[in-house]
């Protein structure tokens, strides 16, 4: 690694060769400075939505739609509409706009909400989620085995004094005074 | 069929009981999937930071595949055809797609107008299925596709569906003039293939700043650049002051996003609370370390609420700032004849293969930054 704690050694002084970088300028454009646009103007700019569009595809299930759109595209995901309690406060964030808070904190919410409901459903499916598993623990057994070892114990450990101190007070005698 | 399956944060699994995808529309494709990488953006879903990631979603927005089915009016393509795919859906007639942005089609999504369609990546980008999985539905398949040309070795075909087409607009984004000093903030496979690309712009020096020194030593020999650790300079912005005369970089590259690290405010604010869309702090960087005048290059992922950034900065040194999903369709023939004349060299990014039943141990490996990895790619067991 270049050394950069002293970066006034480090002033460009490159001999401008740049025969060692391949492809060295092949994509020069001086005409792409700061105030030529990137993108291909059209006739059609100022005509609003109304070009001709794809066939729209078959609604048949719930799809949510931000209230800045005056309809649905054509083509949409179909993938797992809302359902549930996630599903309830997805569609109330779904009343605000994109430029709302109120939009996007709710939405958070309900995939937290959502995670949970994600558990009670493989549970009523008789699948027990293997949290080592999809936390992809095994990778971290294998690289950063030490460190595994040392956090689960802090955890393991944490965890037993918790549980410890809730069963102790929790067994704990009421004083009596009378 | 076998599919990654997002549980929540942190927690995936591949699940072999995934609904084999059907043609919802007459200009669908069913792909077989080929390759699959996860991408750094995809650790922003894993991570929890994106609304609307819905339980059971699949990911993947990096994928190339076989066609093996097509919808009625699918003109272009053929089952058995291999084809790169990008990870943006466009439908190649509203205005926005005729003007050559395929990143922003209005015919994709509609939970969201601030984004189009992405495979794979929550409801707030449409609510498809990625192609972390062995098949998956590809829309407008005549509009986005490509045909992998066969001398196209397929690890190359699949990272110019989302990595090198980012970083060569992130580069061409930035306006680059022959001689300019470009810093580009991030080390990721984006940030580095950036850095290779701003060469291709004319770039007189190239620097890259990132916290973690496997990346930055790799990106000093793939992209020939200049490396510098954050984690080891009192301040970015004064150290490229330092290297530029005082007067700070021609173009400036955020290459990170949402979670970049290198300040306890934004990192509580952005990645801890959620209270704005993500962590600013390489955009901070990049707005204080470009010159005035200058131009700042943003393709680092943000979520869609409210982010601090020195707007005061950007007004009183009349930066430009320009900032866009890629448009893979559009700089994709252009980048594959680089591919073909050794320009730039993709494929060397790869430095984890897994199947795609160890995905989960492929996003933690990727997310805790295990084992000097760099880009991680999926394959199916069909591939």
């Amino acid at each position: 690694m270049t050394d950069e704690t002293r970066p006034e050694e480090f002033s460009d002084k490159s001999k401008k060769d740049y025969s060692h970088i391949k492809g060295w300028g092949i994509a020069r454009d001086s005409e792409n400075d700061p105030t030529y646009p990137m993108k291909n103007r059209l006739p059609e700019d100022n005509e609003g939505y109304n070009w001709e569009r794809p066939p729209l595809q078959p609604m048949d299930i719930e799809v949510l739609k931000s209230v800045e759109r005056k309809n649905y595209p054509a083509v949409f995901g179909k993938t797992l509409p809302p359902s549930g309690l996630s599903g309830v406060i997805r569609r109330a964030a779904f009343r605000k706009s994109e430029s709302s808070f109120g939009r996007w904190v709710p939405l958070i919410l309900a995939d937290r909400i959502n995670m949970v409901e994600g558990i009670v459903d493989d549970l009523k499916h008789g699948v027990v989620p293997n949290f080592f598993k999809e936390r992809g623990w095994k990778a971290e057994w294998k690289y950063n085995r030490q460190e595994f070892v040392i956090k689960s114990a802090v955890a393991v450990a944490v965890g037993a004094g918790l549980l410890s101190a809730l069963l102790w007070s929790a067994n704990k005698k009421p004083t009596n005074y009378h | 069929m076998l599919a990654m399956n997002f549980r929540g944060p942190f927690r995936v699994r591949a699940d072999r009981h995934a609904p084999y995808p059907e043609i919802e529309h007459p200009e669908d494709c069913i792909v077989r999937v080929l390759r699959s990488c996860i991408c750094g953006s995809d650790l922003h879903l894993y991570h929890g930071l994106v609304p609307d990631t819905r339980v059971g979603t699949i990911f993947g927005h990096e994928f190339i595949g076989e066609v093996v089915e097509t919808g009625s009016q699918v003109q272009k393509l053929k089952v058995g055809d291999r084809i790169s795919v990008p990870f943006n859906i466009s439908c190649g007639r509203c205005v926005f797609c005729k003007q050559e942005l395929y990143g922003l089609c209005h015919e994709v999504n509609a939970q969201a107008t601030a984004t189009g369609g992405i495979f794979g990546y929550s409801h707030t980008c449409g609510g498809y299925h990625g192609g972390q999985a062995e098949y998956v539905r590809v829309p407008y398949a005549d509009v986005g596709p490509t045909v992998i040309p066969d001398w196209m070795d397929l690890d190359d075909a699949v990272m110019l569906t989302d990595v090198v087409p980012t970083a060569y607009q992130a580069a061409e984004m930035g306006g680059i003039q022959e001689g300019d000093t470009v810093v580009v903030f991030g080390a990721g496979p984006i940030g580095i293939m950036t850095a290779k690309c701003a060469w291709l712009f004319g770039a007189g020096r190239v620097i890259i700043i990132d916290q973690l020194d496997y990346r930055l030593e790799f990106a000093q020999q793939y992209a020939q650049c200049d490396a510098y650790n954050f984690n080891h300079l009192n301040d970015p912005v004064v150290f490229i002051k330092q290297l530029t005369d005082s007067l700070g970089a021609d173009v400036c590259i955020d290459a990170v996003g949402c979670e970049a690290a290198g300040d306890a405010m934004n990192t509580l604010l952005g990645r801890k609370l959620l209270l704005q869309g993500g962590s600013t702090t390489a955009l901070h960087w990049a707005i204080n370390s470009v010159k005035k005048g200058g131009i700042v290059s943003i393709v680092g992922v943000y979520g869609p609420t409210n982010a601090l950034v020195p707007i005061g900065n950007v007004v009183n040194k009349g930066i430009t700032i320009r900032a866009s999903q890629a448009s893979v369709k559009r700089v994709v023939p252009r980048l594959m004849q680089y591919v073909k004349d050794g320009i730039i060299n993709p494929k060397e990014l790869i430095t984890h293969r897994l199947p795609l039943e160890e995905v989960a141990e492929g996003y933690h490996l990727f997310s805790a930054k295990r084992d000097n990895i760099i880009k991680p790619v999926l394959i199916p067991p069909s591939a």
